[in-house]
Formats: structure tokens, C-alpha cells, sequence
């Protein structure tokens, strides 16, 4: 291992994958921050260059671009509550309402050292346990997979509004409902287009987090502006703060992110968990391990809130690599891309890939911590600047926020209808959170909707139509366990708030 | 009487989610495949029955603490001239072209909400939507359909 990583080392600290590195994060945090466009879009559009590298070269770009982007979809979560990429979801739960309260420079230092800390650890973490934890994923099979799902999905529809179980509960199932649209996976058969040719692809991802999110955002200040109750939090929001950590958020930090690294390493390895399931489920866990006081602040601008799903997020980005390195299965959407483009290289990945290829695999560990660093020394000095962002009037960040959501869509599609669905979804969500009905689950049900089918479809096929599987295998039953014991707990913690 | 907000939409949920069960069962399966532990229509009839579930529970339940929205101080006029300007720009960009559209509804949008400074409406529509196309077509190789740029022969 010593001789691979410094192969690694060697291949890493060469001028052009240093410059490749620092290139990737500070695109990949431009890109990531304008929602819609995201880690997936900004890789994508990195495949044709990086042809033009040897295969080390081009991974380290686009890993770069994948942890800036990452970080630049906290920013647009924190400053806009519109969160371009799934993993960034749960950062704007506490990160959004910290910067309603004038605290955004402070929220977007807590977010970069988080990234960094939970980027970090998880790069040490990868660069010891790769070989055995790739054993560890291959043990999971599909029950534990579709277990895995319903803990994720119950375990946000419990925590994201508190008292709010069964109106989470329907969003869950709507957000699983709209995923089910378009053609099935297997049998390619159309359900739910209504013989509308527009909706045979499904509806897509960042349709739907634009409109629900950025769009019905938009429209709910406009929708509020002479609410009084909303007018003191639009004066705050033009205050950015200081971007000092004082000690005791500090304290919080050093407690919240080990434990959240972990989680988010962990559920990064399993392939296609990844950064949004790791981000939720940190935040779930911070939740339930913190003092009752600081859990009243959940939801209200926690710095534990921001702090674990943010080092998660980083944490499973790195976790991700395992799986798509040594196994050939990708950790999540962003690296499904970036397998793609590993084969473009013609590099087979699998088992041996560390043993025939040691330098790609090595390196991409190695500038995995060179990328954290760069992106610390890029962002910090620069929040300041990111955060001016809240400083433009309503008047003028409505309209850009509209315009920014429609260009994410259009550059997609170039498809009128589109645009449509966008606008009636998020006419539906404003009226809906007008209501308290939360809408990350819906974003982490319609994420999950078809990984879930199909680990579902494989189970009930294996067992013959039988839900025995359900508690056939250890782990299965012990992760459904989890998922009850959230459930009562929380039963019974809303018993006794009403009592 | 007074109805309860939150009932309503989950009675609207509760008959989308009924909508949704017979349309799973509408979907048209393969002959081999109708008898089979798992085809397309299972995973949309468990869905069907968990939303019937979900806000059938929500129906039957009492609300611990009712939500009150007041409707006089929402903005319903704003908001809806705003929908309007996103439906005309999304009808106009593939026909029209991406800069000319998207210029205009930010500045018609300015103007909506209330903004009368002109220059500064002018420097964040017209020129902001070049800068960006720039970005986007220019550096990042990103294509945008422009029928206007192209008859006019600024863009290739």
C-alpha cells in the first residue's frame, strides 16, 4: 500500500494535475452554484476535455469539478435555499434560515469547513479501508437496499417538520408517484404519460428541485411580501455577517463532524446510496444525539444542522469513489458519469484496477486531499463575496432566480413543456408549503423512486413474490428495525409534546 | 364553518391518489408478464393504496395545531402577473430565441415587481443575458437555440 500511494503521491503533486485540481474546484464551485446546473451537468461537460489527458489526468479534473460543485450547491442552498444537487438538500434546512437571520457569511464558513473536514477525514478513511470496505459493499444485496430506502425516506419524513409525520408521509409518496412517471426500467413500457411523448424520459431531477425548491421560493416571497411576519426576515437577509466561527460553535463543530464523517464514508460506499442519503441521514443522527436544547434550533438554523450534512455530503463524495474504483458500480449519479468516462479511457474498473492500474487509483485518492485543501484556500476568502449575493434587492433576485431555474431546464431540454410542468409544480408547491407541507422528502422520494423500485422488483423476484425477504437476511431486518424504532420514537415523542 | 385548509388539500390527495391507483391498473403489461411477482404496475399500485393510506389518515385525524394563512396579506396579484411573464417566456424562448426572451421577461419582471430604476432594469436584463450566454455558449460550450441572434447573424 505504502509503494501505492506513493505512486499516487507522485502522479498527484505533478504541476498539471495540481493546476487540474484547482481548475476543477474553482469551475466545479461556479457551476455547482447556479442551481440546476450541478456536479452531474458540470462532469459532463468536462468528458470532452478530458480526452484530451492521460486517463490519471482526467479522473483528477473531474473529481475537482465533483467536490467544488458539491460545494458550490451548499452556497446556492444556504444563500437562495435552492440547492442544485440533491446531497446539498439538507444543508439548506438549517444553512437557509441562518442566513434569514443575518448569520450567511457564518453559515457559509461552517458549510466550507465542514466540506473540508468531512472531505478530509473521509480521503484518510479511503486511503486505509478501500480494499476491505469494497468487500463490505459487495455483501449488500437488494433487500438491504430497498430496507435502506424506506429507513431514508421515514427517517427525513420524521425530522424535516416537526409534527408534520403524515403530511411528510404525502410528500414521500409523491415524490415517489412523479418518479414513477415515463417508461418502466425493464420492460420500457409507458406509465402515466397520457400519451404525451414529453413525458416518456420521465420528469427530470433538476424539474423537479427547481421548481419545488428555487421557483416555489421565489414565488412564496413574492407571494409574502406585505406579510409582516415575513418583512423583518427579508430586511435580515440583506445582512451577510461575520464569517468567524466563535468557540462554542466551534465545540459544536468538533463533536458533529467525526460522527458525521463516518456516517457519510459509510453510506457513500454503498453503491448508489450516496451524498443525499449520507446527508439526511447526518442529519437525522445529529438530531437524535444532540442536548434538547440545540435540537429546538433544528430546522431554525443549528450550526450542528449545517455542520453534519455538510461533512456527510463530502464525506460520501469520497465514499462514492470506492465502489466505482473497485467494484465498477457507481456510488451515485455523479460518478455513474464518471465510470463513463473511465471507460471511454478504456480503464476496466474492478477489483485488480488498484492492482493494473495503481497510479489512476492511487492518485485520485491522493488529489482527493489536495482537492479539499484547494478548495478551503479558494472558498473561505471568497465567501464574502459569494454571500453579496443576498444583498441584491427582491425585485432583481426574484426575476434572476426565475431566470436561472428556466435556463437550468431549457439547456436541458430546449423543450416548451417543460418549462410548463416547471411552473405548474411549483405553483402547487408554493401552495403547499404554504401549508407546512415539507418538501425535501418529496426531493429525496423522487431521487430514490426508481433505485427503490428496482431493488424492490429484484427482491419480490427472488423470493417468488414472497415478503419474506424482509426479514430473511440479518441485516435487512436489523435496518427495517431501525426504521420502526424511528417511527415509534417518534409517535412517541409527539404523545408526550401534546401531553 | 370553518374548513379546515390542510383537510381539503389532503381530500384533494386522498382522490389523486385514487386517480393514480386506476391508472396503475390501466398500465399494459406484457401477456407473460401479468402474473408475475413484480411487473410495471406493481411499485404504482403500492404507491396508489400508500397515498390513499397516508391522506386518508390525515382526513380522519384531528389536526393538533391548524395552520391559518392570511389571505389579506398575500401578494396573489404579484405572484400571479409573475406566473403569467414565466408562462409568455416559456411559450416565446424556442420560437423567438434565448436572448431576446430571456432580456425581456427579466425586464418586464423588474418592472412588475415594482422596480423604476431604469438603467440599472436595462444593465440587469440586455447585457446580464449576453454576459451569461457568453458563459454558457461561448466558455462552457453549452448550445442555446436563438433563431433571433442567428437572423440577425450574430450567432453562427
Amino acid at each position: 500500500m505504502i509503494e501505492g500511494i506513493l505512486i499516487g503521491l507522485t502522479t498527484a503533486l505533478t504541476f498539471q494535475n495540481i493546476m487540474m485540481v484547482m481548475v476543477g474546484c474553482f469551475f466545479g464551485t461556479i457551476i455547482g452554484m447556479l442551481p440546476g446546473l450541478g456536479p452531474m451537468t458540470a462532469i459532463a461537460l468536462m468528458i470532452p476535455i478530458t480526452y484530451g489527458f492521460d486517463p490519471a489526468t482526467g479522473l483528477i479534473l473531474m473529481a475537482g469539478v465533483y467536490y467544488g460543485a458539491v460545494f458550490g450547491g451548499s452556497t446556492s442552498s444556504i444563500l437562495l435555499n435552492a440547492p442544485g444537487v440533491p446531497g446539498t438538500v439538507a444543508t439548506s434546512f438549517d444553512g437557509y434560515p441562518m442566513a434569514q437571520q443575518g448569520k450567511a457569511g457564518k453559515a457559509l464558513a461552517i458549510a466550507a469547513w465542514s466540506s473540508f473536514a468531512g472531505g478530509t477525514l473521509s480521503a484518510i478513511y479511503l486511503l486505509f479501508m478501500a480494499p476491505s470496505l469494497s468487500k463490505v459493499s459487495l455483501s449488500f444485496r437488494s433487500p438491504d437496499y430497498f430496507a435502506l430506502m424506506i429507513l431514508g425516506l421515514t427517517a427525513i419524513a420524521a425530522f424535516s417538520s416537526k409534527g408534520q409525520f403524515l403530511k411528510a408521509m404525502m410528500m414521500v409518496v409523491l415524490g415517489l408517484m412523479l418518479a414513477s412517471v415515463g417508461q418502466d426500467s425493464l420492460s420500457d413500457i409507458t406509465r402515466f404519460t397520457f400519451n404525451n411523448m414529453n413525458l416518456t424520459d420521465g420528469i427530470s431531477f433538476v424539474l423537479v428541485v427547481m421548481a419545488t425548491f428555487a421557483m416555489s421560493e421565489a414565488l412564496t416571497i413574492i407571494l409574502k411580501r406585505n406579510d409582516p411576519t415575513s418583512a423583518a426576515k427579508q430586511v435580515s437577509l440583506t445582512e451577510l455577517g461575520s464569517i468567524k466561527i466563535n468557540k462554542e460553535e466551534r465545540t459544536k463543530m468538533y463533536k458533529s463532524i467525526p460522527r458525521s464523517s463516518v456516517i457519510g464514508f459509510l453510506i457513500g460506499v454503498l453503491p448508489g446510496a450516496g451524498a443525499t442519503i449520507a446527508s439526511f441521514l447526518a442529519y437525522g443522527m445529529e438530531r437524535n444525539v444532540v442536548s434538547d436544547e440545540e435540537k429546538e434550533k433544528f430546522g431554525k438554523g443549528s450550526v450542528n444542522g449545517l455542520s453534519a450534512p455538510e461533512t456527510a455530503n463530502n464525506a460520501a463524495c469520497s465514499g462514492s469513489f470506492v465502489p466505482m474504483l473497485t467494484l465498477g458500480i457507481p456510488g451515485s449519479g455523479t460518478t455513474a458519469v464518471m465510470l463513463g468516462a473511465l471507460l471511454g479511457f478504456g480503464v476496466q474498473p474492478g477489483p485488480r484496477l488498484y492492482m493494473t492500474n495503481p497510479e489512476i487509483f492511487w492518485s485520485i485518492i491522493m488529489s482527493m486531499y489536495i482537492g479539499m485543501v484547494i478548495l478551503l484556500i479558494l472558498n473561505l476568502p471568497l465567501i464574502p463575496y459569494i454571500a453579496r449575493i443576498l444583498a441584491v434587492p427582491k425585485n432583481y433576485l426574484i426575476p434572476l432566480i426565475l431566470f436561472f431555474s428556466v435556463t437550468g431546464i431549457y439547456v436541458m431540454s430546449f423543450n416548451n413543456f417543460d418549462i410548463y410542468l416547471m411552473i405548474g409544480i411549483a405553483v402547487v408547491a408554493t401552495f403547499l408549503r404554504l401549508y407546512d407541507f415539507p418538501m425535501p422528502p418529496l426531493i429525496l422520494a423522487f431521487v430514490l423512486g426508481g433505485l427503490m423500485e428496482e431493488n424492490l422488483r429484484r427482491s419480490l423476484l427472488l423470493s417468488n413474490g414472497s415478503w419474506e425477504f424482509l426479514w430473511d437476511r440479518t441485516l435487512t431486518a436489523c435496518i427495517l428495525a431501525t426504521t420502526i424504532l424511528i417511527v415509534v420514537w417518534h409517535i412517541y415523542k409527539t404523545f408526550k409534546r401534546k401531553n | 364553518m370553518n374548513i379546515n385548509t390542510t383537510k381539503i388539500i389532503s381530500l384533494l390527495f386522498f382522490i389523486f391518489s385514487a386517480f393514480y391507483l386506476y391508472t396503475a391498473y390501466q398500465i399494459q403489461v406484457f401477456a407473460f408478464d401479468e402474473n408475475a411477482p413484480f411487473n410495471a404496475r406493481t411499485f404504482p399500485i403500492y404507491l396508489g393504496y400508500a397515498g390513499l393510506i397516508f391522506s386518508g389518515l390525515k382526513l380522519i385525524l384531528p389536526e393538533p395545531n391548524t395552520i391559518k394563512v392570511d389571505h389579506k396579506n398575500l401578494e396573489y396579484k404579484k405572484t400571479g402577473i409573475l406566473i403569467l411573464i414565466a408562462i409568455i417566456y416559456g411559450a416565446t424562448i424556442l420560437k423567438v430565441g434565448y436572448f431576446l426572451t430571456t432580456s425581456l421577461f427579466l425586464f418586464a419582471s423588474y418592472y412588475f415587481l415594482g422596480e423604476r430604476r431604469w438603467i440599472l432594469m436595462f444593465l440587469l436584463s440586455f447585457p446580464f443575458v449576453a454576459a451569461f450566454m457568453y458563459l454558457l455558449h461561448g466558455i462552457l460550450d453549452i448550445y442555446l437555440r436563438d433563431p433571433f441572434l442567428q437572423s440577425i447573424g450574430v450567432m453562427g
